[in-house]
This record gives C-alpha cells, sequence and structure tokens, in this order.
C-alpha cells in the first residue's frame, strides 16, 4: 500500500496514545494533532480531546478549529484548570523539542547561556511540570544532531537521568514514553537512554545513528508498521483533507 | 458604592519607576493594552513586570521601561513569540525570572492568599531551578516528599482590562476564559481595570450570567473605560485579534526604521489617536 512518511509518523504517534485511558491528550503539533484524532477514532476511544482553548469537544474537532467554529462541547476548560489537570495526572503529552539528549532532557527555553541566549526560544512554558506529573512523548519533525544533542541548554522539561537522580516528588509520577521522529520511534531502555524501537520503512539504522548527535542502542530496533488502509482513510479524508501533515514531513 | 472612574493620564499618574506591576490576560489575549500605551507614554522606568506576557512586555521591553520580567512566557500566540521581547533577551538588556506556567499560577496564588509560597512538583529537577537561584524547596511535614516552594509573585500594581465593569470596580469578562485576572487583582496592593464599556451596576446581568461576573470592587483602585482597549489583542465577544495589525507589528519589530514608522503612527500620540489610527489603516 502506497503511503507517504507523514502517514507513517502519523500511525506511529496515534500507537502511543494506546493504554492512556480516560485522559486529557495534549498534544502540540500537526502530527501530533491528527494522531490524537485518529487513536481516538480507533483503540482509544476514552481519551478526552480539548480544542486547545477553553473547551473539551465530545468529538474529535476539525484540525485548527476552535469550539467557536465546530463540534459539540463536553466540559469548560479555561487555563487555570489545565494546571490543576497537570497536577491530577489525568492527562498525557505529546511536546516539541528544540534539543532532546539521551535521557530525554528537553529543551524549549533558549540556545546558549540562559543569561543571555544566543536565540531566544519560546520558553519552558508547561514542561517542567508536564515531566513530573505525567506521562510525557516528544515529536520531532526534523531529525538533526541540532536537536538530538549531548548536552540541551536548558532542562526544560526533565529527563530520566535528573528525575531519578532527585527522586521523590520528582520521579513519583515522572513517566517518558517514546520520541517519535520523521525517521524512527524511540524508547527508553532500562539505564534511561534513549534507543531505536524501530525506523521506518526505506529509513536505515545506519542514517538515523548519523542524524542523532549521541551514540544510541538499536540492537532491538524492528521496522515501525505501516499504516491500515482504514487508519489511511480516516487520516486522508476525514482528520486531515486539507493536507497538514505533508507541510510538517513533506515527501 | 464609591465612583473609582478615572482618566487613563490620572492612571498613569500613580505609576512610578521601579513598580511591580503585574499585566493580566494571557499571551496576546485580553491585555490591557490602553493601560501599557499610557505607560510608553509616561518616563517611569526600572519597572519589574510579572505576566503571561504578549505584547505587552514586548512594548514595555522595546521602550527601555522593564529592569526585571518575571513570565511564564512572552508570545503573541498566532506569533510564537514577540520579537521586542527576543531582542531584549539576545541583548541581554533585562533581568528574567521564568517560571513553568504552572508555577507562575501558583506564586499568583500565593500571593493572592497573602502566603509566602505554595508547593509545587512544577520545577523539580529542571533547570527552572538553575536560572532562579533564589528559588527554594520545602520538604513535607507528613511524608517524605520535597516540593518546589515557588515564592509569592506579589505585585504594587496589577492591570487587567475585562469586557464590561460598573464604576465601583466590579467586573465582567464575557468570553469564554477568566484567565487570571481575579488572582491579579487579589495579588496586587492596587488594581487598575480598564474595560470596553463602564454600565450601571444594575445592567451587568442584562445579557450574561452571573458566574461572568469575576473581579470584586474591593480589589479595584480605579476603572478605566477604554473601548477597544484590549487592541491588538483578543477582547472575545467584543472583538477578535487583530491577526493583521499583529503581524504589522511583529514584521516592524524586527527592523528598526520600520520600528520608527510604526511607533510614530500608532505610539507617539494619545489613545485617541491610537485608535484613530487603527481606523484609517482598516478603511
Amino acid at each position: 500500500m502506497q503511503c507517504t512518511r507523514a502517514e507513517v509518523c502519523v500511525v506511529a504517534a496515534s500507537d502511543s496514545w494506546r493504554g492512556a485511558g480516560e485522559v486529557l491528550a495534549h498534544a502540540v503539533g500537526a502530527v501530533p494533532a491528527i494522531s490524537v484524532r485518529l487513536a481516538r477514532l480507533t483503540h482509544s476511544p476514552d481519551l478526552v480531546l480539548s480544542d486547545g482553548e477553553a473547551f473539551f469537544m465530545s468529538d474529535p474537532p476539525p484540525l485548527g478549529k476552535t469550539a467557536a467554529e465546530a463540534g459539540t462541547v463536553e466540559a469548560w476548560t479555561p487555563y487555570r484548570e489545565v494546571f490543576d489537570i497537570v497536577q491530577s495526572g489525568r492527562r498525557r503529552s505529546m511536546m516539541g523539542a528544540s534539543q532532546l539528549d539521551r535521557y530525554g532532557n528537553q529543551n524549549i527555553s533558549c540556545i546558549g547561556d540562559w543569561r543571555r541566549p544566543a536565540r531566544q526560544l519560546i520558553g519552558v512554558r508547561g514542561a517542567p511540570g508536564n515531566t513530573v506529573n505525567h506521562r510525557t512523548n516528544y515529536w520531532v519533525p526534523k531529525h538533526s544532531p541540532r536537536v538530538f544533542v549531548e548536552q540541551v541548554d536548558v532542562v526544560s522539561g526533565v529527563g530520566n537521568d535528573r528525575a531519578r537522580a532527585a527522586g521523590g516528588a520528582a520521579a513519583r509520577f515522572h513517566d517518558l514514553g517514546v520520541v517519535i521522529t520523521e525517521l524512527a520511534v524511540f524508547d527508553y531502555g532500562p539505564d534511561g537512554a534513549l534507543r531505536i524501537r524501530s525506523v521506518h520503512p526505506g529509513v536505515t539504522v545506519e542514517e538515523v545513528r548519523h542524524a542523532t548527535g549521541f551514540a544510541v542502542d538499536a540492537s532491538t530496533a524492528t521496522e515501525t508498521r505501516m499504516p491500515t488502509a482504514e487508519e489511511l482513510r480516516l487520516i486522508r479524508e476525514v482528520i486531515d483533507p486539507m493536507g497538514l501533515r505533508a507541510r510538517e514531513v513533506p515527501g | 458604592m464609591g465612583d473609582k472612574s478615572m482618566s487613563l493620564e490620572d492612571f498613569a499618574a500613580t505609576i512610578e519607576s521601579g513598580m511591580t506591576v503585574g499585566i493580566g490576560g494571557w499571551g496576546s489575549r485580553r491585555k490591557p493594552m490602553a493601560l501599557v500605551r499610557a505607560l510608553l507614554r509616561t518616563d517611569v522606568k526600572d519597572l519589574t513586570i510579572i505576566s503571561l506576557g504578549g505584547p505587552d512586555v514586548g512594548l514595555l521591553c522595546d521602550a527601555g521601561k522593564v529592569r526585571r520580567v518575571a513570565y511564564g512566557f512572552v508570545s503573541l500566540d498566532s506569533i510564537p513569540l514577540d520579537p521586542h521581547f527576543r531582542a531584549a533577551r539576545e541583548s541581554g538588556s533585562i533581568e528574567i525570572s521564568e517560571y513553568d506556567e504552572g508555577m507562575f499560577v501558583a506564586g499568583l496564588r500565593a500571593a493572592a492568599q497573602r502566603i509566602s509560597f505554595l508547593p509545587t512538583r512544577a520545577g523539580l529537577a529542571s533547570d527552572v531551578l538553575t536560572m532562579n537561584p533564589d528559588l527554594r524547596t520545602v520538604a513535607s511535614p507528613y511524608d517524605d516528599e520535597v516540593y518546589v516552594a515557588m515564592p509569592a509573585l506579589r505585585m504594587d500594581v496589577a492591570l487587567i482590562h475585562l469586557n464590561r465593569a460598573d464604576a465601583a470596580g466590579n467586573g465582567q469578562y464575557l468570553g469564554p476564559d477568566p484567565y487570571f485576572d481575579d488572582l491579579y487583582a487579589m495579588a496586587a496592593d492596587r488594581c487598575y481595570l480598564s474595560c470596553e464599556e463602564i454600565v450601571p451596576t444594575e445592567r451587568l446581568l442584562d445579557d450574561a450570567p452571573f458566574q461572568s461576573l469575576l473581579v470584586k470592587r474591593m480589589y479595584v483602585t480605579g476603572v478605566i473605560e477604554t473601548p477597544r482597549g484590549a487592541h491588538f489583542t483578543s477582547c472575545v465577544p467584543d472583538y477578535d485579534r487583530d491577526e493583521r495589525f499583529q503581524r504589522e507589528y511583529a514584521a516592524a519589530a524586527k527592523e528598526p526604521a520600520a520600528w520608527e514608522s510604526f511607533a510614530e503612527t500608532y505610539l507617539r500620540g494619545d489613545e485617541a489617536r491610537y485608535q484613530s489610527a487603527v481606523d484609517q489603516r482598516s478603511n
């Protein structure tokens, strides 16, 4: 079956929501946003979806649309409540990463010395709180040694080494799951370090290693699964007819 | 009930250099921009700004009025980062306290409750603790847990913008999100509330549910009627964000000559001239 790399990524991301249960799905980026809708329409009907503003939607909201434009509201959740939900643990995130190290420490704050950064990014946002409160996954649409680095400049999302070293409340609900890129799916080994779980069809382990700024274990790497015909139909005809996925992962 | 209505000029005259000023709203949403523009016309400086920031922070940084910003982010929402804030950071011209968004809200809640901190997991094991060397952790007296002790974000003055208010300072939001404006009002020694329209108290519930009555007059020092006073940020349902204007702002902010022209057109006169310039542009 013919499909695009973006569609492989959507399905890999969709699989990351399996087992989440009845929790708020927080998805940043086009592929994560499509993936959570696909998960909701297939294997995870209990997932709770937000319109990105102040409402939860009982039907998967159209991509990029708020409750004001379409869909059925099932709950009111102003921003102040998001932080209560984060702390309650009834939430799962898929966030981006400007930098990510081997233990899953993530940076979205700034590049360089934080006192006077070479490049100011968006700030730590909710990453510190997300990572110590509930499962957090990452989506990296441009896999490169600039993203996968030996050491991140500002630890925004907390990695496995730091959570383990701190222990206690920092580790109690800390739970990094997977990192999905346009080349591969990573998970974390028993030592807390990233390892290649699978490479996408048409990608070699060597390519992934070349694009990663630190050594990674590939001894158990398999191939990422292809989308099913039904998944492709849902992605193309129902969830993303405008093709936003191809803007994030071209080709 | 006293009449707390006042002019923009009288409001601006109450702000002194060195003050800590909290600014309500969220990103590029329901920011008290008319109050911010009034501050730009004064000679105050060395302000500490506390904000879930948007163009309020960018404009004040560009005008050289800021010594420190305490923030959860400084974003224009549809544009990820305010260009003036980025420039201030990359030139090292301001000090910062960058917090996780949830930590920031904990700091607002502590300030509103007049306690010195609130415990939170957010921030543990992250570089938020590195970037804020004054931050401390606190051991639970009940078990072995250790939490971040997020300090109260207490402020001298809070500035907020709502859809409606009465002259006594009862404030009403008509959109889907209160943001944190009631907390800002409670976290400050003085709160100035701007609104689209001052209405008689008995009219507040004519077309809106009682849950829309967000801010209580006992926390409000002054009420300023500023129609379209959140422009170019959103103030739904009165108006959406002016995306075209925001793009013009962000593009101009990246280029000195363009910014000079933008500032001359929009920022060098009073609020009436600003609003008139916005109207002329639309036509």
